[in-house]
Formats: C-alpha cells, structure tokens, sequence
C-alpha cells in the first residue's frame, strides 16, 4: 500500500503543486518584462521594475517603515513571549487555565477587527502615534506565535537542570541566559522568523492605521495597484519572495523545514 | 535570591493582551449596544439593509465553498504527500510552506495577473480559440474563491500532512490484508482517524475566508463585496464607526460559534478528538 498509490491520485496531487507554485513563477516572470503593462511570458528581460522600486519615495519610505516594525515587535514579542511561555511551562500548576489561551486570542479574534479596535479604542481615543499604535498591534499579532513556538521547545526541557544551576548558587538571571536560553535556541530562532514574516506581511491590522506619512509596505502595495497596473508590483513581490527565501534557508540550517509543518 | 513567581513572568504577556485587546475589542463591541435609538437598533438596521444581509450571505457562501475545496485538495494532498518517499516528501513540504510564508498581497497579486482581462488565461484561451473576445473573470465570485482557496490549500496540506502521517502503515496494511479494498480503507479507515485534523483545517480556512480582507478586496473589488470589505468601507471610506463596530461584533459573534460548533461536532465524530 505505502508505495502503490493510484495513479489518479499522484496525478492529482501534480496538478495541485502546479496550482501552488504556478501563479508565483508567473509573478516572477512579469517582474522581469521589459514592457510598462504586466504580461506573462515577460517579453525582453529588464531589471528596471527593480530599479523601479527605490525610484518610488513611497515604496522606500514603507520599505524601512515595515522592516523597523517587523524587528521592533518580534523583539517586543519575545520579550515579554519568552517569561510567559517559561511561565506557563515551569508554573504550570500556580497559573490558570485559561491563561494560555489569553495568549493565543490574538489568533482567534479576526485581525480586521482587533485592527479596527486599536484605531477606535487605542489610536484616536488616547490620540497614540500611529507609529506606536503600529508597534502594539503587530506585537499582539506574533505574540501567539512567540508563546506557542517556545512553549513547544521548553516541553522537551529537563528543568531539574535549570533546579541544579540554581542550587549551586546561580542567580535567576544567569541562569535564564546561560542555561535555559540555550537550550530553546532553535526555537527563539523559529518563533523570531515566524513572527517576522507574520508582521512584514500584515494587511488586515495596518490597513486601519496608516495615514498621511506613515504606511506599510503590503499597504503600499495596495494603493500602488489601484493607481498603476505596470510590474513594479512584481517586482515588489519578488523582493518579499526572496526574503522569504532567505528565511526558509535559515529555518532548514537551524531546525530542518519539517519544523514549519508542525 | 528570591526567584521570580509564574505571575511576574506572564504579567507583561497578560497586561498587553488585556489592555490592547480584550479592552479594546470589548469596548468596540459594546459601542454598538449604546445608540442613543436603543440597544439592538444598529443590528436591526443591519439586519434590515438588503445590501447588508447580502453581504453577510455572499460571505457565507464564498467561505463555505473555499472550505470545502481547500478540504478536498488537501486532503488529497496531504494523503499522498504523507506517503511519499523521504526526499520527495520534503519537497512537496517545501512547496507548500513557501506559498504560506509568502503574503497574501503577493499571492492575490498573482491572481489578477492571471485573471484580468488581458491576462493570462484570457490570452491562452483566445489563442486556443476557446472564446472569441475575453470573458470578465475579475470582480466576481469565482475569482475571490479560486484565490482564496489558493491563499488555504496550503494551510490545509500542512495541517492534514501531520495527522495523516500519524496514522501507522500497520493499520492500512491490516485492512488491506482483512479484504478491505482501498477505497474501504480510505473511507473506514483512514479518513475517521484524519477527521480532528479536517475539523480543525475546516475552522482555520473558513474563519480565515470569513474575515478576509485583502483578496476580496483585489480580486472582488465593490461588485463582491464581503464582511471585511465592508467593514474598512465603514471605517475608513464612510467613517460610520458604528456601522463598523456593528460588522465587527458580527464577525466576531460568528467566528466564535464556527469554532463552538466545529470543536462540538468533533468531539461527537472522535472522542479521542480535543
């Protein structure tokens, strides 16, 4: 049985593979024309979409806007991920229940409206920086990621080696870095990446907090294709397909890409 | 020196989500009981609008038909992709995980590509004289299914690839070895085991279908307008807050009894399920 598969399945299973794969060479392929229309096959090979890009104020100003909120709330994420992902793994019997799934809400409360939430309630009640209203709402979009992916490494953890460290005299915050951190590296790595790239691509929180000045690249994206139809957009997305490139290397280096199907 | 308690390490944790969601998304919900018309007059007015329930229906619908596709393809996938040989089994992996790493701006993008009308389909099509002038395939139902289903079929691979893998080899072969035909052991065997992992595929594709926003928007533009669409209208188009609080708690109400319902049946269908 496990090596006989019908036909009709494999078959089947090609042509879903080239449904996934297909529409992102075409993507590929238009970036790459050289005409001012999008069309695949490209027809003459040009980088000036590329070129393009930096071209366009608005693409580099949401380029850094979006980079500088990626890394600032997985780093905030992690901050405050890590102690209450050890938290409910090591305190598991002084912490509630319910605690972890306050730690996932993030996931299961649409985006759309936690977005919109931020705006109303947040942003232009207390009149908060849209920068900043920015920060808090992707740091609670990845914050689950972060709980979740740590929590998963710290179940394989013998915390009666973090016991021994301390019994010996080790003070609390050695021990946290020189021990435990260690020891969920690969997982910090992981949750770093899927937090990252869960906040680079964001449209359903930031499309409620751009304004004048300030917008992020998806957002920019957008309202780049309701003005032009021209492969800069392609060009765009290659860029965020290379990135994503990258970041699927360092997951296979570090953790092996199986790690990203659990 | 004193050692920190589970409460110090989870409070910063807890506090962000308290104060910048649950507060927030409470307060957005309970706005719309405190019209000065009455508590439930903006449902009512919801409810009332034609264009509105619409709407709500359209979404609905395009969120049942993408899950139940998104189902299908990936159960067949992930059966065959569960029992595929090693080295193979991690390049289908590969090539499901990049799609799902890659946004879905990008990936709806492709679509209108593909779909416009001097795109790509409609060009091969033209060519092979299979339509004499180009067919609208943009702004309509079809093409914000046929890209969400795309944006899930992913999601779904990943999801059912696990579960299916965990069933053990033995158990088919034990079928097989008692008479069972293929199709017996798919249906008697294989597909009651897989059943958690389809309950939660089928709540992750439909909640996430329900309260999209940036592929009905691309692909269905004002002619299919959805929940989420007509929520940013609301809010950002209209500025009418209340309206879009109103959508908002709606959508909230309905994600939370998909996933009730969803977790119900599968504790009836699989008690060994969560």
């Amino acid at each position: 049985m496990t090596n006989k598969l019908h036909p009709a399945l494999i078959a089947f299973t090609v042509l879903v593979f080239f449904f996934l794969v297909g529409p992102l060479v075409i993507v590929i392929g238009s970036a790459l024309s050289d005409t001012t229309y999008l069309t695949f096959p490209p027809q003459g090979l040009s980088l000036r979409w590329f070129e393009n890009i930096f071209q366009i104020s608005a693409f580099r100003r949401t380029i850094i806007t979006s980079l500088q909120i990626a890394f600032l709330s997985t780093f905030i994420a992690l901050l405050i991920g890590i102690p209450a992902a050890y938290a409910l793994n090591r305190y598991r019997i002084q912490l509630p229940g319910w605690l972890s799934t306050l730690f996932i809400l993030p996931i299961l409360v649409p985006e759309l409206v936690l977005g919109f939430s931020i705006l109303k309630n947040v942003a232009a009640q207390f009149s908060a920086p849209i920068f900043l209203s920015l920060v808090i709402g992707h740091s609670l979009l990845v914050l689950p990621y972060v709980v979740r992916v740590i929590s998963a490494s710290l179940a394989s953890f013998d915390f009666s080696i973090e016991e021994a460290a301390i019994s010996l005299g080790s003070p609390p915050l050695k021990t946290f870095f020189t021990i435990l951190l260690p020891n969920v590296r690969s997982g910090v790595i992981a949750a770093f990446i899927l937090s990252f790239i869960t906040s680079i691509n964001d449209v359903s929180i930031s499309i409620f907090m751009t304004g004048p000045g300030i917008s992020t690249l998806p957002i920019q994206i957008l309202a780049h294709m309701e003005q032009f139809f021209d492969p800069t957009v392609a060009s765009v997305s290659v860029l965020l397909m290379v990135l994503t490139v990258a970041v699927m290397a360092v997951v296979e280096r570090t953790l092996g890409l199986t790690f990203l199907a659990k | 020196m004193k050692r920190f308690s589970g409460w110090t390490l989870a409070s910063p944790a807890t506090l962000l989500v308290v104060i910048f969601l649950i507060l927030p998304v409470l307060a957005t919900i309970a706005t719309t009981f405190m019209t000065p018309a009455g508590p439930f007059a903006t449902y009512t007015s919801f409810f009332g609008s034609g264009f509105r329930r619409t709407v709500l229906w359209r979404t609905i619908q395009i969120s049942a038909i993408t899950t139940i596709i998104s189902l299908v393809i990936g159960f067949i996938t992930a059966f065959v992709v569960s029992r595929a040989p090693g080295w193979l089994k991690s390049i289908l992996i590969i090539a499901a995980v990049f799609p799902l790493l890659t946004g879905v701006v990008v990936r709806s993008f492709a679509w209108l590509i593909i779909l416009g009308k001097n795109g790509i389909l409609n060009s091969t099509l033209l060519s092979l004289g299979l339509i004499s002038e180009p067919a609208t395939m943009l702004y309509t139902q079809g093409a914000v299914i046929v890209a969400m289903v795309y944006l899930f079929v992913p999601l779904m691979i990943l999801t059912l690839a696990g579960v299916l893998e965990s069933i053990p080899d033995d158990l088919i072969q034990a079928s097989a070895s008692l008479g069972a035909r293929p199709v017996a052991t798919f249906m008697q065997v294989i597909f009651p085991l897989a059943v958690p992992g389809l309950i939660v595929g089928a709540v992750l594709v439909f909640t996430g279908s329900f309260t999209a926003y940036a592929t009905p928007q691309l692909l269905g533009g004002e002619a299919q307008m959805v929940m989420g669409t007509l929520m940013y209208q609301q809010a950002m188009v209209t500025f009418d807050w209340v309206s879009a609080s109103t959508i908002a708690a709606i959508m909230v109400v309905i994600t939370i009894a998909v996933v009730l319902l969803m977790t119900r049946i599968a504790r009836r269908l699989n008690p060994m399920a969560v």
